[in-house]
């Protein structure tokens, strides 16, 4: 048996909603599979299992917070004996010894109701939720039958257009003829409730990286007129579906630099240092309604730049439809920012706990750049580093900016 | 294809890159960059979207040019017949 938990999507989060169940007791899963959506202060995020097996019992109920670490389902592994009554739900199994504390057991009756098997992307619920339209009642035009934004924006539209005497209940409005003697504070919309916990995350986050990280910061300018050059070239012989961004060469860039300088691959955890086998460069990503969020690319430094690039527009495109997954927020291990779409400079980041580093880029100038003793119009970048002094020091921070800059100059190598 | 045609392409293209834009307040002769919060991530996007919704490949050196509704209209009109 193993248990399916809570998970930790970022240093502050402390507790979690159950938003949804994507599966049901006696689903088959493999490790990978979304089986949940959680609800937290930055995003709604789809939740994979690390087991493969069948789903035994689910433990926690939709629209329940636990905290970090409860078990929200019990999985049979694969290879392990089943249980005696296979898959019925079995409220008097017992917990695992250790197990922390959990909610009162959730037992979906025979028939699962729909909404635990909607398909239904985390945006579209969210949006939904604003609307007040129940999810159970919209029908959805994805691929499977998924519901989309664009299905709950129709059924928006639907129920605007319809007489107002068949409208639901009508979300609570002022009573007309009783004005309150004091005006209380009026209510947020369920946006500025979502972009208020989303800054309350992203205090709480930088707060705490302020003032538990020694921060200290280096900054390099880099030529990248072999890296602009290589590219335009790359892009001309490329279908408009597979063209670069030169973003995409940074971060390939920052991913193998990281090979080089291993220390700032790494998350601080108690009062220790822990090294990263695997390079997942987590990519800061502004939300079109306000904040941000920085998921990982997996494995960056194995991504070839095609891989990178595909990888990097479908995170981009789930950040923003609120469509990311547990691994992709708890798995950073260092953080890439750019702030240059808008002309800034430079960038000197704030350290995203628990991880020691974070590398910024400002935007593409033209730089008057000396070269073999003559003075040339130049395209450079300012690279800079944040890094966490309890962890290196200015001279392996050095070189991790120098082996950036000279990667950049390869940039076929890539 | 007529502009007209051409124009409501461009709008379903781009609300595939910026939902909450409301095709009726977007100004036609202004950069659409300054108007809408779009980055290289969105601008890409929103090529390969006229490009699935009128099959034409716009270099990058032109695409960098092309900053409004009214200069996309005009430089794909004779690449879609019009």
């Amino acid at each position: 048996m193993a248990d399916f938990v809570m998970p930790s999507l970022g240093a502050d989060m402390s507790a979690g909603t159950l938003a949804a169940w994507l599966k049901q007791p006696g689903d088959a899963v493999k490790r990978g599979d979304i089986v949940a959506v959680v609800h937290t202060d930055k995003a709604d995020v789809e939740v994979e299992v690390f087991t493969s097996g069948v789903i035994e019992r689910m433990l926690v109920e939709p629209g329940t917070e636990v905290p970090v670490g409860t078990p929200l389902a019990v999985i049979l592994e694969e290879g392990a004996a089943a249980p005696a009554a296979p898959v019925a739900p079995t409220p008097a199994a017992a917990p695992p010894a250790a197990a922390p504390p959990v909610a009162a057991p959730f037992v979906p009756g025979p028939g699962v109701p729909a909404e635990h098997r909607l398909l239904i992307s985390p945006s579209a619920r969210q949006l939904a939720h604003e609307l007040g339209l129940e999810v159970d009642a919209l029908t959805g035009s994805g691929p499977g039958g998924r519901i989309q934004r664009r299905d709950v924006e129709a059924a928006a539209a639907e129920r605007e257009a319809a007489p107002q005497e068949a409208a639901a209940p009508a979300p609570p409005a002022p009573p007309a003829a009783a004005p309150p003697a004091a005006a209380p504070a009026a209510p947020l919309t369920p946006a500025a409730e979502r972009s208020a916990a989303m800054r309350r995350a992203i205090a709480a986050s930088m707060s705490r990286s302020k003032r538990e990280i020694p921060h200290f910061y280096l900054a390099q300018t880099i030529d990248l007129s072999r890296a602009l050059a290589w590219l335009g070239q790359e892009n001309l012989r490329r279908p408009v579906t597979e063209r670069l961004l030169h973003g995409a060469l940074l971060i390939k860039a920052v991913a193998l630099a990281l090979r080089e300088v291993p220390e700032l691959n790494a998350t601080w955890e108690g009062d220790e240092v822990v090294r990263r086998d695997d390079v997942n460069v987590g990519v800061a990503i502004a939300l079109r309604g306000g904040g941000l969020v920085a998921p990982a690319l997996h494995h960056t430094d194995e991504l070839t730049l095609e891989e990178l690039m595909h990888s990097f527009r479908d995170l981009v495109s789930r950040a923003r439809a609120g469509s990311l997954r547990s691994s992709e927020m708890s798995e950073p291990t260092i953080t890439v920012t750019s702030l240059g779409e808008r002309g800034v400079e430079s960038v000197f980041g704030v350290i995203f706990p628990p991880q020691v580093a974070i590398v910024g880029f400002g935007t593409l100038v033209e730089r008057p750049w000396i070269t073999e003793g003559q003075i040339l119009p130049c395209p450079v970048v300012n690279a800079s580093l944040s890094a966490d002094h309890r962890v290196t020091d200015g001279h392996r921070a050095s070189a991790f900016l120098a082996a950036v800059d000279r990667l950049l100059q390869e940039p076929e190598e890539l | 294809m007529t502009p007209q045609e051409i124009r409501q392409s461009v709008l379903e293209a781009l609300s595939d890159v910026a939902p909450e834009a409301d095709p009726a307040t977007i100004r036609t002769d202004l950069s659409l960059r300054d108007q809408l919060d779009i980055d290289s991530m969105d601008s890409l996007n929103f090529l390969i979207a006229v490009h699935e919704q009128l099959q034409v490949d716009i270099p990058e050196a032109d695409w960098a040019r092309l900053q409004t509704i009214d200069e996309l209209v005009e430089y794909l009109g004779p690449r879609t017949g019009g």
